[in-house]
């Protein structure tokens, strides 16, 4: 059977998918046909296509062999006699066929509103239009001050205009939120910079002789010099393929369709903002994807109905949250508010509840969301807890959503973007999922914008799945508790740590951990005394362990910049102590082969050439990674080769939970993969750009945009922050892009920690980093001024410069190699005991 | 301590102070390769100083501490744990290193082979 979606939105693809996961007969021909010249992607994130986010990574688009997608090729009409769908390039057959047009943005008929740079905020056209205008401009005006218009404006910001919202309503998101709540939005939002114009309505677009728009008239009489605007007065569902083949629409648009999301012609549904559900259009994706699951199930002889939507809605606006949920506005009759403003902290709440102050219907919450999933879930419940101690800030993350998520129904959706339930997650913990990325791969909960998180967890404690965060058998703490003993207790050896706060003698997971948390405290050279022996074979002797017991040797060459003169020192030093050599990845020169013995023979001669150790071996910074930049390059608008020095100098040597990486890029060509690095740094015209999360590895991930257009003091202190923050409360050997992606708040959480100091802690981190700056030295050279340390570096205890008798090389491409048979995985042998015990 | 049921031959080694606590050292005696331990409580190990696994003579560059009961020595390449006293491979039984008998003596630290 065939059958033909017209449309490849969001609502269009996860209907697709949903079939095509479903239909396992293949009884379904499946052809997509959508206007845009891209495959479906993710609206709801189109703002962050300014974030430097790049196109293809909101794609949602999966490849299937068995559905026809035809991108450009809009449905034109539909033949409801014939059964076919007419496109500009043909005729599709079908035997049903389901309608994901869509909206299309309302622009208002206002006088002059076809200016050239009238813009409107829809899809990823319309986004890189507006980029490409906005260059060299310097003011922008929003239409509409609802969630597209914020949206908007904060697009406009992040482009450089100074930017003004006009909204006709009295209040932002009039929609969402209730007056106060508005006017705490409102100073959120004005200390951005961002103007505000409420009550007023745009009475004119005025354009310059060119054409080009040059600002608007409004209502009150006022002017407002633009030199582009952007219409977000709201979106009208694209039901015109449906009005004209004769199909009913709602009194408001949209058509008409069933509970099933059938329209009047049986073998045509519609699904998402274009459907109008018992005459009700929804403008959010999530009823949306019910719709589509509704018709997937319904296609295959099932007999789902759309259950009705939560409208709830949580968002991040210009760095503010914003939710809403149930009734906002407390329609209810009789119903009681209960409100909660903090002018210091900047938080606005409002809970409605029932009549008799027991059931909670609704609220608004501005500035502070984090009790949002646990009220939400809530709404039509007893509700699960005091009001204030549900409203105030510190009560809403703790023990008042906890108690609340024991309390709530089974039936109560935890996660409204994926539909899914209390108990269907708890379903899920019960069959073995453990952990929060399991409950995510499993039921999707938490998959989509991730509110819903902080809830999984919580359920994961209710269900009473541990959720240990035990270093090893010897701490029952985690890195970032152990790290905070530490420092407050001021204990300055393992043994009394593990004396005081563990148990045994400690192992190659919390041995290391320790140390790398003893040595970010300042405990100077990290060979000395009990801390040797917390070292890892690759600390201990300076250098990095090969699979036959030799070490490679890697000095600094900080930002890959290396004079001649050393370069020719290191061919020497691997010529006569026959290294192998090989340049690496992060522009540096790694030489293999070293025995133990030689190591302190070979840096003796590097380091008198001036080299000091690059630190390839510890859980450290390796390397800022460079590209030519500006003094050179006819593309550069930077000097990177200069700040990669200075960043690699600054931070050579500072100990991290894992291995640091960082570059430097002069311009956005990125010759220099900063956005594959954990901090990196992309020329910009006005200054850098700061991208921090990224690495290559098994789990490759771009680093996300954090701060834009820094002076280098000001990125600087960014990254001072950033990397002491990481080190204090990062798991061992976690990345920094996975240790973001833990953090409740994410980005804009560490945003608020280390730029905005919400936690009171930058001067402490700032005072770290400068006791690092200050304290460090070269530990090659501190090794060889001391006999008592280069005792170490010996072959035998009884033979200290007898080579390892079964260390052999032989030669391959003109260098030496590790023998061939010494080169395969070793099979384990059957065990044999010679000795006897003593 | 076991009884001698043959004759050791014993090697001098380094004087006791040589070893640091929980680290090892490699030393050469009667022709094969030894790891030589001090722990914690000031006890002397010595196993096979080749790693089994990479076939590479590093497990004295390994790092030493405990699990439950037993004192430990993991390997520099793979980390898996032995149990220094029995050269057991703890997380796979059965699988084992060879040990060696070491004692002290006047401040000097021994190890024991049998003769060839």
């Amino acid at each position: 059977m065939r059958l033909v979606v017209a449309g490849n939105g969001m609502v269009g693809q996860r209907f697709v998918e949903a079939l095509r996961s479903r239909d396992a007969q293949g009884r379904w021909d499946v052809t997509v046909l959508g206007e845009e010249r891209r495959a479906a992607y993710d609206r709801v994130r189109l703002s962050a296509f300014f974030d430097g986010v790049p196109a293809e990574e909101l794609s949602l688009h999966t490849p299937d062999d068995g559905v026809d997608l035809r991108l450009s090729e809009p449905a034109r009409r539909i033949d409801r006699d014939r059964r076919v769908v007419v496109t500009d390039a043909g005729e599709y057959a079908y035997d049903a066929l389901v309608l994901a047009t869509g909206s299309f943005p309302f622009v208002p008929p206002v006088d002059g509103v076809d200016a050239t740079g009238v813009f409107v905020y829809r899809t990823l056209d319309d986004l890189e239009a507006i980029r490409s205008f906005a260059a060299g401009r310097r003011t922008g005006a929003v239409i509409g001050g609802g969630l597209l218009g914020l949206e908007a404006a904060n697009a406009l910001r992040l482009l450089g205009l100074t930017t003004h919202v006009i909204e006709f309503a009295p209040r932002l998101m009039p929609v969402q939120v209730d007056d106060a709540g508005g006017a705490m939005l409102r100073r959120y939002v004005e200390e951005l910079g961002v103007k505000v114009h409420t009550g007023t309505a745009t009475t004119a677009v005025r354009s310059r002789t060119n054409g080009c728009v040059q600002g608007l008239t409004l209502s009150d009489g006022s002017w407002i010099a633009a030199d582009l605007v952007v219409v977000a007065a709201g979106i009208r569902p694209r039901d015109e393929l449906a009005r004209e083949a004769g199909l009913p629409v709602g009194e408001r648009g949209g058509v008409l369709v069933d509970t099933a999301c059938r329209t009047a012609d049986e073998r045509i549904y519609a699904i998402g903002e274009v459907a109008a559900v018992d005459g009700v259009c929804y403008g959010l994706v999530a009823p949306g994807y019910a719709m589509a699951e509704v018709v997937a199930d319904r296609l295959l002889g099932g007999a789902a109905v759309f259950p009705g939507a939560d409208l709830s809605t949580k968002l991040k606006l210009l760095g503010v949250d914003v939710a809403s949920f149930g009734d906002a506005h407390g329609r209810a009759p009789n119903c009681l508010d209960v409100t909660y403003v903090d002018p210091a902290t900047r938080v606005y709440a409002k809970l409605v509840l029932s009549d008799d102050a027991r059931t909670l219907l609704g609220g608004v919450l501005v500035g502070d969301a984090s009790a949002y999933p646990a009220l939400r879930a809530s709404v039509g419940s007893a509700l699960p807890g005091p009001p204030l101690a549900l409203l105030a800030p510190a009560g809403a993350d703790s023990t008042a959503t906890g108690a609340g998520i024991a309390g709530l129904p089974g039936g109560a959706q935890v996660c409204s973007c994926n539909a899914v339930t209390k108990d269907a997650i708890l379903g899920a913990i019960t069959d073995g999922c453990a952990d929060v990325p399991a409950i995510k791969a499993c039921t999707r909960a938490g998959a989509s914008c991730g509110s819903c998180v902080p809830m999984l967890r919580q359920l994961l404690d209710v269900a009473g799945v541990a959720q240990s965060k035990a270093l090893c058998e010897h701490f029952e703490h985690s890195r970032q508790e152990l790290f905070d003993i530490v420092r407050v207790r001021g204990i300055r050896t393992f043994s009394q740590l593990v004396a005081e706060h563990g148990r045994g003698r400690g192992c190659d997971s919390c041995k290391p951990a320790v140390a790398s948390i003893l040595a970010s405290l300042g405990n100077g050279y990290v060979l000395d005394g009990e801390q040797a022996s917390l070292q890892d074979t690759n600390d201990h002797f300076l250098a990095n362990m090969q699979k036959d017991g030799t070490y490679s040797v890697v000095p600094r060459i900080p930002g890959g910049e290396i004079t001649p003169d050393k370069l020719i020192v290191i061919g020497e030093v691997a010529r006569d102590f026959n290294l192998y050599t090989k340049i690496t990845g992060g522009q540096r020169i790694d030489l293999f082969g070293a025995r133990v013995e030689q190591l302190p023979h070979i840096w003796r001669r590097l380091v008198d050439a001036g080299f000091e150790s690059g630190h390839a071996y510890g859980k450290a910074l390796r390397t800022v990674k460079s590209c030519v930049g500006s003094t050179w390059c006819r593309y550069g608008v930077q000097d990177s080769v200069g700040l990669a020095v200075a960043l690699e100098l600054r931070y050579r040597g500072l100990r991290a939970p894992h291995k640091i990486k960082s570059a430097v890029s002069g311009c956005a060509r990125e010759c220099a993969e900063a956005r594959s690095k954990d901090f990196g740094i992309i020329a910009t015209d006005g200054g850098w750009n700061l991208y921090v999360g990224g690495n290559g590895g098994f789990r490759p991930r771009h680093a996300d945009l954090f701060a834009s257009d820094l002076s280098t003091e000001d990125l600087v202190r960014t990254i001072d922050r950033f990397l002491m923050l990481y080190i204090r409360t990062a798991d061992r050997l976690q990345r920094t892009a996975a240790w973001i992606e833990a953090m409740d708040g994410g980005l804009a959480y560490l945003r608020a920690v280390i730029v905005d100091d919400s936690l009171g802690l930058c001067t402490e981190l700032d005072n770290a980093m400068a006791r690092h700056v200050e304290s460090y030295s070269d530990e090659w050279r501190a090794t060889l001024e001391s006999p008592d340390r280069l005792r170490r570096f010996a072959s035998f205890v009884n033979a200290p410069d007898t080579p390892d008798p079964s260390i052999r090389f032989e030669v391959e491409r003109g260098q030496p190699v590790p023998a061939a048979d010494r080169r395969g995985p070793v099979a384990l042998g059957l065990p044999t005991i010679q000795g006897v015990r003593r | 301590m076991s009884v001698e049921t043959v004759t050791m031959v014993w090697t001098v080694v380094c004087p006791y102070d040589r070893l640091e606590p929980e680290r090892g050292v490699a030393a050469l005696v009667g022709g094969a390769q030894v790891a030589l331990f001090r722990t914690h409580d000031g006890e002397l190990y010595a196993i096979d100083n080749r790693d089994p696994v990479a076939g590479a003579n590093v497990l004295s560059r390994g790092i030493v501490g405990s699990r439950g009961d037993a004192p430990t020595v993991a390997s520099p390449l793979h980390k898996q744990v032995y149990d220094l006293r029995t050269g057991e491979r703890l997380d796979a039984p059965g699988v084992a290193v060879a040990t060696y008998p070491v004692r002290c003596r006047d401040g000097a630290v021994e190890v024991g082979t049998a003769p060839r």
